[in-house]
């Protein structure tokens, strides 16, 4: 495929990892998270639906440079993750650590309704037939949430692909590193003659976008039908 | 053998209820708010009240005085649903092997297919299913948890009548060939009636009355289910069937006639007889078109707050009672020890109000 240069492969190629690795990090603490503010009762459950929040409401850069003062191999948390090995600062792990919180409360939010969808009767009719709460969760609540955690899913892929501001202020823009998709678009327009390069990955943006509005539609509606009935 | 001891606190209301049952089916009977789910709930291990003992047979599923109480997928259960809570996202058949599988015993699929008619349903989604199929496959995915305790909330309340008489079958069949004791929660006399072994009445949150079927509705001052669904049970036997769509009982002695039932002639049934279709006469009357005519001698009269008045009548076939106004009571001279007959339309016996004995 010779219709997008090495550089702007380079781009895409790196937004799609940073994108699957920050959905998939990000989806188990999203369920459980997800599933405490659904059905738990505990003190300082608002203080975690805003903070869950947060993200969707601070400006990007805000959000960017929180991480950044706090995760910097200088600061004590980033310093101690650096003494065990875990880097976050100006590599493509960083990258996706912003865009899987910036995606957050969109999964959370999908997620938490369809938990909400799920009457409890049927977790007591589960119970009085021998499942523990494990049992439970597992072939009762997570079968019939499945729809709202895959939507959850691909609405956090779609926001971490289009993540800019906070990846821009934690990791900076350095390609092959951190300029995923949306930096390298910026890149280019500052640069003259970069136009068509920019409008080459818009076009690449647009097709990823569309593809996991489709994929999520098709998946609710399966699902829908396969639990309705006929 | 079923025990149970229950005291719980909910704002206002005082659940204290104890009661211990015989092998069958004990039927929790009272109005709504009386605590019969809450009762069931706890039996269940849903619900934790404050004090609390449920006993099967030997096994002890809760005692709080001993710090007890096992949650419910601990207690061997088999619990039926009023709106039969099958899982949407299974099949029929996953539905029904739910239970099974943590059951662990594996017992075998076919009988109870074939004894509840779920052949045709088994690959379909519970979507898909009418109300009365849901009930079938609620009561096949109960009783294949292998339980040593069957539960079933007002199972039928959310069906229309049709829907209940293909039902109630079933439960009869449940009560006669369940190895395990039943706890059903019901506001229907009419299915204290025909399923009851044991009937437990509740009233604001305290047991009131306990016994059989027949003791407990023939017992005027058993009024649970309001003045309406007052109506006497009695036991009798199927005499012979006719050519003209009828079926004689004897009902100790006396000959009752019904629109024709299933059984066949020698079979025990019960047949429940609703108040307010009895009429009272003081001579037996000539030239009635009404075909059940028993007499008997008033054993008590009980005035209501409203005009009406119920009187409880012993006659060969067993206690009747009938619900006539305090005015007709006076007219008719009806007072404990007279003589009377009480006179019963054949189709005034509804084919809900008659089931296996």
């Amino acid at each position: 495929m010779d219709w997008l240069s090495p550089a702007e492969w380079e781009a895409v190629r790196l937004s799609l990892r940073v994108s699957f690795w920050a959905t998939v990090a990000a989806l188990p603490f999203g369920l459980f998270i997800a599933y405490a503010l659904a059905r738990w009762r505990f003190p300082g459950k608002q203080i975690l639906n805003g903070l869950v929040h947060l993200p969707l409401i601070l400006p990007p850069v805000v959000t960017g440079y929180l991480l950044l003062i706090t995760l910097s191999p200088r600061a004590p948390v980033g310093g101690f993750l650096k003494s065990i090995g875990i880097s976050f600062a100006f590599n493509w792990t960083g990258a996706a650590l912003a865009a899987g919180i910036m995606g957050f409360p969109l999964m959370v939010r999908a997620m938490r309704l369809s938990i909400e969808a799920v009457d409890p009767k049927l977790e007591q009719a589960a119970a009085t037939l021998g499942a523990s709460r494990t049992w439970v969760f597992a072939t009762v609540t997570l079968p019939m949430v499945l729809p709202g955690v895959l939507a959850g899913a691909i609405l956090g892929f779609a926001k971490a692909m289009g993540e800019f501001g906070a990846t821009i202020t934690f990791v900076s823009n350095i390609p092959g590193q951190t300029q995923t998709l949306p930096s390298a678009i910026y890149a280019f327009l500052q640069v003259p003659g970069g136009e068509a390069s920019a409008l080459r990955l818009v076009a690449v943006a647009v097709a990823v976008a569309m593809l996991a509005l489709l994929l999520s539609e098709w998946i609710s509606r399966r699902v829908a039908a396969r639990v309705g009935g006929a | 053998m079923l025990e149970v001891a229950v005291r719980h606190r909910l704002g206002a209301f005082t659940l204290e209820a104890a009661f211990e049952a015989p092998p069958g089916l004990c039927v929790l009977f009272g109005r709504s708010g009386s605590g019969k789910t809450s009762v069931i709930n706890a039996v269940a291990g849903l619900m934790r009240p404050d004090e609390g003992r449920v006993r099967v047979g030997e096994r002890v599923l809760g005692d709080t005085s001993q710090g007890i109480w096992l949650p419910p997928h601990k207690r061997r259960l088999g619990y039926i649903f009023q709106e039969g809570r099958l899982f949407p996202h299974l099949s029929v058949r996953q539905n029904l092997l739910y239970g099974r599988w943590f059951a662990g015993s594996l017992l075998p699929l076919d009988p109870v297919v074939e004894m509840l008619g779920l052949g045709p349903l088994l690959t379909r989604r519970p979507g898909a299913l009418s109300g009365g199929e849901k009930q079938r496959v609620a009561i096949g995915r109960a009783l294949l948890a292998d339980p040593g305790l069957i539960l079933a909330d007002e199972p039928l309340a959310a069906l229309d009548e049709a829907r209940k008489r293909e039902i109630l079958p079933y439960f009869e069949r449940l009560r006669d060939e369940a190895r395990c004791p039943i706890l059903y929660v019901s506001h229907s006399a009419g299915e204290v009636a025909r399923l009851a072994t044991t009937v437990v009445v509740l009233q604001d949150g305290r047991v009131v009355r306990q016994g059989t079927a027949a003791e407990v509705l023939s017992d005027p001052a058993v009024t649970p289910a309001g003045i309406r669904a007052v109506g006497a049970v009695l036991e009798v036997r199927v005499a012979a069937h006719h050519d003209d769509g009828l079926t004689e009982l004897d009902a100790g002695g006396v000959p009752l006639y019904l629109p024709r039932v299933p059984q066949a002639v020698g079979a025990p049934l019960r047949i429940r007889i609703a108040a307010q279709e009895v009429i009272l006469a003081r001579q037996r009357p000539e030239g009635l078109s009404a075909l059940n005519i028993l007499a008997g001698k008033v054993d008590s009269i009980r005035e209501g707050d409203g005009p009406g008045a119920l009187v409880s009548l012993d006659t060969a076939a067993g206690r009747v009672l009938a619900r006539v106004t305090r005015r007709s009571a006076e007219k008719l001279g009806l007072a404990p020890g007279v003589d009377c007959f009480a006179v019963v339309k054949t189709v005034a016996i509804a084919r809900e109000d008659v089931g296996t004995a």
